[in-house]
């Protein structure tokens, strides 16, 4: 009988997600296979909702195949291309599926992704998307209107322990919180030593916190997250120890790995969070290869 | 406050002209005049760029404010040259544009417009002219530190940034303020980042009902 994330999540157990990355086309061997590969090796699979503002096959529908397949998934949900109405109208689908998680997040901007051109939605912001959530769980639609069925959710969120400025990205930490979030995926994080500082003020709310860990595959990935990707930091010391990797198939790839799964071990040996979302973003492949590496295989 | 415009491209104009060859063109002395994009010298500009075309321009003028009503009469006063042309051109905002159809309308003339209206905004100072309000109907300015998160954040969100700000910067545009940035800032000094911490509900899209129509109710003007 597999156990539900909210189940896992109040356990005491140290808590695994990873996620599978929806195609672009109707091509979905490939995520099959990587679903197949994590769902009994991960307490949840998270599938991404147009992820980047790149239009691929639905979240939505990614649930339902995890679902299917024998796993527990996680839907994201943004406001970027879709209203209120359509939101809800796509947790009733997802809760008579079977579909208990959901992660809310705001979305990308559109004009990062691939069709610059469409109109942005952002009907309602991540915030009002838990509420929303919430809203449904009490048996009424945001309209006010009466459901013939409620919905119930493990709801989950997102949050950048290392924003900078970090102040107004904690008040709305603290906002999800307030309007029902339970359990908070982060924003990769490298620096142990920050984000133990943050863990320390997370700690004073009663929420799960997941420790968002991205698979470094070059010392070049590292310094284009370091420029280009909002509230991430790899240190110099990880980036150098990509960059004094010897050049050969595999090997630096082979060192992400072992940098993940000893980022990984620390987080639980001492118990700083309570749990880890893994992204390999593209490499889903080599998660067993991460979890073996932390010691949790 | 001006209604801030660019001008289209010239090939736009050109393909809306293809069957026209007589033109009027009319300019606007108010906010087109200040954003360079219909006033006098940009009028003359077309009226050349429109000869080189082999049409021919039977006349011009710059209207002082194309939107107001006052609009017909200009065009009645030059309506000789006017009903020589197959077609009018407004070097105007869309208020103009509009204005000037539906008059010129009445004598069977199509406009087109030459510009894009971008948005109404504040400035002219040192050429930078922004947009600081939608007009959306449902204030928000008092929780914000008289700061516009519906217009000045991309996404127009209500509860704080969203995690792709960046020292300060918008994930849009890395030249770009984050609004939720200056909000809180500003909210900073002045004692109230409380207000921030506050939940915003949903906007509400049915306060002003689109196209707007308000009747302002005085002595002389009652419902």
């Amino acid at each position: 009988m597999p156990v539900s994330l909210r189940e896992v999540l109040n356990s005491g157990k140290f808590v695994i997600s990873a996620e599978v990355g929806p195609p672009k086309g109707t091509n979905i061997e490939k995520m099959l296979h990587h679903i197949d590969l994590l769902r009994d090796k991960v307490d949840a699979l998270n599938a991404t909702d147009n992820q980047s503002s790149v239009m691929r096959y639905p979240s939505l529908v990614t649930t339902f195949l995890i679902k299917e397949r024998g796993g527990e998934p996680i839907l994201q949900m943004t406001g970027r291309d879709r209203n209120r109405m359509a939101l809800q109208s796509d947790l009733l689908a997802a809760y008579t599926r079977g579909i208990k998680n959901v992660v809310c997040l705001t979305g990308d901007s559109i004009r990062v992704g691939d069709h610059k051109q469409a109109k942005a939605v952002f009907d309602l912001d991540s915030v009002q998307i838990i509420k929303m959530v919430r809203q449904l769980e009490t048996g009424k639609d945001m309209g006010g209107n009466d459901l013939d069925g409620a919905v119930e959710f493990c709801v989950g969120a997102t949050v950048t322990p290392e924003a900078d400025p970090i102040e107004p990205q904690l008040i709305k930490f603290e906002k999800k919180i307030e309007a029902g979030a339970e359990f908070f995926q982060t924003q990769a994080i490298y620096d142990l030593v920050k984000f133990r500082e943050f863990m320390k003020y997370a700690r004073q709310f009663n929420v799960k916190i997941l420790a968002g860990i991205v698979l470094l595959v070059s010392a070049g990935m590292a310094k284009y997250m370091n420029e280009n990707v909002p509230g991430v930091f790899v240190p110099q010391e990880l980036v150098d120890e990509m960059a004094a990797v010897p050049k050969g198939k595999g090997l630096a790839l082979q060192k992400g790995i072992e940098i993940a799964g000893r980022m990984i071990k620390e987080l639980k040996d001492d118990a700083v969070c309570d749990g880890v979302h893994i992204m390999a973003i593209g490499k889903e492949d080599v998660v067993p290869d991460i979890l073996s590496a932390a010691g949790l295989v | 406050m001006k209604t801030i415009t660019e001008q289209k491209p010239f090939e736009e104009i050109e393909r809306c002209l293809e069957n026209e060859n007589n033109i009027y063109i009319i300019g606007c002395g108010t906010c087109a005049t200040m954003c360079h994009t219909g006033g006098k010298t940009e009028v003359l500009n077309m009226k050349e760029q429109l000869e080189v075309l082999g049409k021919k321009v039977v006349g011009w003028m710059v209207i002082p404010t194309a939107c107001d009503d006052l609009t017909g009469e200009a065009l009645k006063e030059d309506a000789e040259r006017v009903n020589k042309a197959d077609a009018v051109i407004v070097m105007a905002c869309a208020f103009g544009t509009q204005t000037v159809a539906s008059f010129a309308s009445e004598n069977g003339k199509p406009v087109y417009p030459a510009l894009n209206t971008l948005f109404v905004g504040k400035g002219g100072e040192s050429g930078v002219f922004s947009e600081i309000c939608q007009q959306c109907g449902d204030c928000v300015l008092a929780t914000t530190g008289g700061i516009c998160p519906v217009t000045m954040c991309a996404k127009g969100l209500l509860n704080g940034p969203c995690g792709g700000t960046n020292k300060g910067k918008c994930e849009e545009d890395p030249e770009r303020d984050c609004a939720w940035t200056l909000i809180y800032k500003r909210l900073e000094k002045l004692g109230k980042v409380d207000e921030m911490k506050k939940y915003h509900a949903p906007r509400n899209y049915q306060k002003v009902a689109r196209p707007g129509k308000v009747l302002v109710e005085t002595e002389g003007v009652k419902k």
